[in-house]
């Protein structure tokens, strides 16, 4: 067996099908992940419960998509209205629940947001039952396409395509628009903003709703990636976290980095080390913790 | 009086309320040596659980694979921990507040990650099973003594600690960080030592947990374990002593008593979670000085 217990031939058209899929599946920690930073940035809580948003997400979209089955097109509506869906869960939970806890301090609203964990588990359960559930990819979509010698799934494509168009919205929205000089402004100091008049309280429910939304998008585009299940919260949040602090707490271009990193070393890990592969993600956060703990587009740290 | 019902409860309950106590007083202990970091020192570590799980498996591989006395793996298991918390309070402690958190969560999902995937040395995600119990002790009602006594000791010495000028240091640099270090003390030691000192009886907990289950579990070090035992203080009062440990009794009751009654204990955890977070904001400890103060 080769030495590095590589178990299959290594060649450019593995090395290349790899780097799309990980590229893709990069892409949509990144949707994720983006929304994670962003919550973080401005509110500046670690919402534990991304990852259930992102699991509700995609289960809303393979009910969308079991709706509209006879229909032909059931991606696309889910993947237009089912983010909306969860942005509007995401906004109603940050007014009703969250938005009291402000004045408490960061433990609690920490603390609330891994009891959202637990309440959507098992909401999620109720609703759509404990098997996990897949949901086919979407008409035209289905197929390979080939270049380099190699086939690659046309979805990861589309994923790719997504994910940088995602980026560039993001970007558009922080630099071009007053929302998002607003964002910058809270997520560079939330004190100033509120004296400078803006309805802080409105701008938290608004960036929340925009991260959920994210968390909603990401979950509809993973949806018909393998299978939706009642675990995908716990390990997406982990990787969404790794990818937050190897990337840079707040820096959006970090989360694209990091979340590119992470999903790119997994892709490869699993070909060279397969059984460590997790390892070697963790690997990464322990380097990036002890070299440079602001990760890698962060800045070094005044308190918050 | 508590101290009456604990000595006694053989007596009068069923092996399993005593197993339940027992898993109650071990926690209670893993709680307030969290809160010598959380409520005492001001910080938010949120990976605790490394050093519960470090102990556990510290414990339970050096009882099975080296034979080591009883008495020693205890020991062993908690300056095993501490010296985890050396290295990563070493790191940890140059950020503040949800940095803080946050890097001491990282670190506890990478030895996580570690311990999950070592199958050859930990057991991987079976966990290390069949952990031995001398056979003095292999009686529940023997173990829950033992564990009781140990437990009270931690507490004691605990306790003294935060009495010390040490404690009132942690508490000062909670207070207020800065003033603490212009009045000339190294912040970033101290709180280094109530960090280690934290990981050193969270892993003597862990070592006995490891002991009641006879087993470690990778589940000791994941990071439902860590906000767990941060929850426990809120609940319980991190202002106080032995809050805490109310509030480790108080979530370990409610767990019990929610699983045996219905499959959705997860949601109902949940929302009694969030209830407490949103409206109990002094932990119970806090409420009770409420109702004697006014």
């Amino acid at each position: 067996m080769h030495p590095l217990g590589v178990t299959m031939p290594l060649s450019a058209e593995l090395f290349l099908q790899q780097f799309i899929t990980g590229l893709s599946s990069g892409f949509v920690l990144f949707i994720l992940a983006s929304g994670l930073a962003l919550i973080f940035s401005v509110l500046g809580v670690l919402n534990f419960a991304h990852g259930s948003f992102y699991m509700v997400g995609a289960f809303m979209a393979s009910t969308i998509v079991g709706l509209l089955a006879k229909t032909g097109v059931s991606f696309w509506p889910a993947l237009v209205f089912g983010p909306f869906v969860i942005a509007i869960l995401g906004g109603v939970t940050e007014i009703v629940l969250l938005r009291r806890l402000y004045v408490r301090g960061l433990l609690y609203q920490l603390l609330l947001t891994y009891g959202l964990i637990l309440v959507f588990l098992d909401v999620t359960k109720a609703v759509w039952g404990p098997r996990p559930r897949t949901i086919p990819r979407p008409f035209g979509l289905e197929g390979w396409v080939s270049f380099g010698g190699a086939n690659f799934p046309s979805y990861s494509l589309f994923l790719v395509v997504m994910g940088v168009l995602i980026y560039f919205l993001l970007v558009g929205i922080l630099k071009r628009t007053q929302l998002g000089l607003r964002i910058r402004a809270a997520a560079s100091s939330g004190e100033m903003v509120s004296a400078l008049g803006i309805n802080t309280p409105r701008l938290f429910s608004l960036v929340f709703f925009i991260g959920c939304w994210l968390a909603g998008l990401a979950g509809a585009l993973a949806a018909p990636v393998g299978s939706i299940s009642l675990g995908m919260d716990a390990s997406m949040i982990i990787k969404c976290f790794i990818v937050i602090v190897v990337g840079g707490m707040g820096s959006l271009f970090g989360a694209l980095i990091g979340a590119l990193i992470i999903a790119l070393v997994e892709a490869y890990a699993i070909l060279f080390f397969p059984e460590f592969s997790i390892v070697c993600i963790y690997i990464i956060m322990a380097l990036v913790l002890l070299i440079r703990p602001w990760g890698i587009c962060g800045k070094p740290l005044i308190e918050r | 009086m508590t101290l009456a019902f604990l000595l006694t409860l053989p007596l009068y309950g069923s092996l399993f309320h005593v197993r339940l106590v027992n898993e109650m007083a071990i926690f209670a202990l893993f709680a307030i040596a969290t809160n010598l970091m959380l409520g005492y020192g001001g910080t938010m570590p949120f990976g605790q659980a490394a050093f519960f799980g470090a102990g556990a498996y510290a414990c339970g591989l050096l009882l099975m694979e080296a034979g080591v006395p009883l008495p020693l793996c205890l020991i062993a298991a908690g300056i095993l921990s501490a010296c985890l918390a050396v290295i990563i309070g070493f790191f940890s402690l140059r950020l503040t507040g949800i940095y803080f958190a946050m890097i001491t969560l990282a670190f506890s999902m990478m030895i996580w990650g570690v311990v999950w995937k070592w199958r050859s040395f930990t057991g991987g995600d079976d966990g290390l099973v069949g952990i031995p119990l001398p056979s003095a002790l292999a009686p529940v009602i023997n173990y829950y003594y033992l564990c009781l006594g140990i437990v009270a000791f931690c507490m004691i010495l605990l306790l003294t600690i935060v009495r010390s000028p040490f404690g009132s240091i942690l508490q000062a640099i909670r207070e207020n960080r800065v003033r603490t270090e212009f009045v000339g003390i190294n912040v970033k030691r101290h709180l280094l030592i109530g960090f280690v000192i934290s990981g050193f009886f969270c892993g003597v907990a862990g070592a006995l947990f490891a002991l009641l289950s006879r087993g470690a579990f990778t589940e000791y070090i994941n990071y439902p374990t860590s906000v767990e035992v941060v929850l426990m203080c809120i609940l319980g009062g991190v202002f106080s002593f032995a809050g805490p440990a109310l509030g480790a009794v108080v979530v370990i009751l409610l767990e019990s008593l929610i699983s045996s009654y219905t499959e959705y204990w997860l949601v109902i955890m949940g929302v009694v979670l969030i209830l407490l977070v949103e409206f109990v904001p002094g932990g119970i400890v806090g409420l009770i000085r409420q109702r004697k103060g006014a």
